[in-house]
């Protein structure tokens, strides 16, 4: 990391926590895996020593926090005019691009490690598979990055958070349904079959399962790096082209 | 940082730039050497804070080149906005940054650190008389003195090119007073650019004025030629003069 993409980091952490933001955030993820592992996912009830219920969720939390986060990256910049004093500071743009996605995923490691007591309780009850509960931990934060470089370069786009926002997470609900019965079969009757396959191989919930299983297949982490890595190229492409207009 | 005295600080040569079907600024060229304080004069919209955005590598011309300390904005950005001190315009700073802690993120990107960093931060904030204000919230300041957190960020790296977008809109007249001795101060080993639309800071601050309207340079003199254009050896009348023949010439010419 070299120091630009340091300074940026910092300073954008900083505007998380010196606005209501971060704890607005992390309250309420707090407060929804909780409800969402106990009551819909019956924790308890099952009688097995595991986080399965506490992570199936995830997903669907993130659809809608994740882009609540990276809404702010970009569009804030732009509305409050800061843009220009950043532009114009001596980094290139993917200092800048990365130094906020960064920041950004460190606040989401944050608010995911609080999520501990969940971890200590299902130790305290029984004794899982806590490996199985490391890579879990693991998917459930590579997922959060797809989210956000998706977050990311959407608001970059406008200047408008609300609508950074909205479109973020459509484009983001298409990838995690993009393994479900809903959209292959829409595909299934007329496209050939490697094509389902690879619309299948997109979706955030097949690799985010796979992983949640316990078995961390370099696959699956690859393809969480590619897609964060063409979303952040692509933010960058963004951000260049305003030079233009 | 080296600077060969001979070469300009800023040159700028065909610079255009089109927002769509607008024409904002029109083939200008000029150039600011080391030890002048150029005032850029213009009506709102003629394409003074256009000028500035270009230069600093903040748009793209549509044509056209910019040289600063003979590095090029379009191909060696980095350089150029290392070298140049930028004061956008409105001043814009992260509001919920405390301003010490805003003037340290700069100082840090612009590569300062240890003793250096504490040592230039000290001295504009002084300068600037920042230092009742430095735990106090951007977002809580005053217009003026929030215009003087951009000033002193501008400074933090006592940059050889300092590109000013109304440096004194929204100060009372002390505070004007003390950003127009600054400058002065400043003047005689860099290159100062600052737009304006008070035409006597062209009096108190400026070794050169240019005046553009509607994308284009109607006049580049010094303040007294600038006088002089005028019956009544007066800058308003000097600014009117030139504008409204430029406008009156325009509208025989049957220009949009």
């Amino acid at each position: 990391m070299n120091k630009n993409i340091k300074a940026i980091f910092k300073r954008e952490l900083y505007g998380y926590f010196h606005t209501p933001v971060a704890y607005v955030f992390i309250i309420i993820f707090l407060f929804l895996t909780g409800i969402f592992s106990f009551y819909l996912g019956a924790f308890y009830e099952r009688g097995q020593a595991d986080l399965e219920p506490f992570f199936r969720f995830h997903p669907w939390l993130y659809l809608f926090l994740i882009p609540a986060i990276a809404m702010r990256l970009w569009s804030e910049e732009m509305k409050t005019g800061t843009i220009e004093l950043l532009m114009t500071l001596p980094i290139s743009v993917m200092d800048a691009v990365l130094g906020k996605y960064l920041a950004a995923w460190c606040f989401t490691a944050i608010a995911l490690a609080l999520t501990f007591p969940m971890w200590i309780t299902v130790n305290y009850l029984g004794e899982p598979d806590n490996t199985v509960i490391l890579a879990s931990y693991l998917g459930s934060l590579l997922m959060a990055g797809g989210f956000l470089a998706v977050g990311s370069c959407i608001s970059a786009l406008s200047k408008s958070q609300v609508i950074a926002f909205v479109i973020s997470v459509v484009i983001c609900f298409l990838f995690i349904l993009s393994g479900f019965p809903l959209v292959l079969d829409f595909f299934q009757g007329w496209a050939p079959q490697a094509l389902v396959e690879v619309i299948s191989s997109l979706s955030f919930l097949t690799h985010f399962d796979s992983i949640n299983k316990g078995v961390i297949d370099l696959r699956d982490l690859i393809y969480y790096l590619v897609f964060i890595s063409f979303w952040l190229y692509a933010n960058v492409v963004v951000i260049d082209s305003r030079k233009a207009h | 940082m080296t600077v060969n005295d001979k070469s300009p600080a800023i040159e700028v040569r065909g610079l255009d730039k089109r927002f769509g079907p607008i024409h904002a600024v029109r083939n200008i060229s000029f150039s600011v050497n080391h030890g002048e304080v150029l005032g850029f004069l213009g009506p709102n919209g003629a394409g003074k804070s256009t000028t500035m955005k270009m230069i600093t590598g903040f748009l793209e011309p549509t044509d056209g080149t910019v040289l600063v300390n003979g590095h090029d904005v379009l191909t060696d950005p980095i350089s150029v906005k290392a070298s140049i001190g930028y004061l956008p315009e409105g001043a814009p700073a992260y509001a919920e940054m405390t301003v010490i802690r805003f003037l340290e993120f700069v100082a840090e990107i612009r590569g300062l650190n240890g003793v250096e960093k504490q040592q230039r931060l000290d001295k504009v904030i002084n300068q600037i008389h920042l230092d009742t204000v430095l735990d106090q919230t951007v977002d809580t300041l005053s217009k003026g003195f929030k215009r003087r957190v951009g000033v002193a960020q501008a400074l933090l790296h006592d940059p050889d090119v300092l590109i000013m977008d109304e440096p004194t809109d929204g100060l009372d007249p002390n505070q004007k007073h003390e950003v127009r001795s600054l400058i002065k101060e400043m003047a005689e080993n860099k290159a100062i650019v600052i737009s304006t639309h008070i035409l006597e800071e062209v009096d108190a601050v400026c070794s050169r004025a240019i005046i553009i309207a509607a994308g284009q340079i109607l006049f580049d003199g010094t303040p007294v030629e600038l006088r002089a254009q005028s019956g009544l050896n007066d800058y308003d009348d000097a600014f009117r003069t030139i504008t409204n023949r430029f406008y009156s010439s325009e509208g025989e010419a049957g220009q949009s």
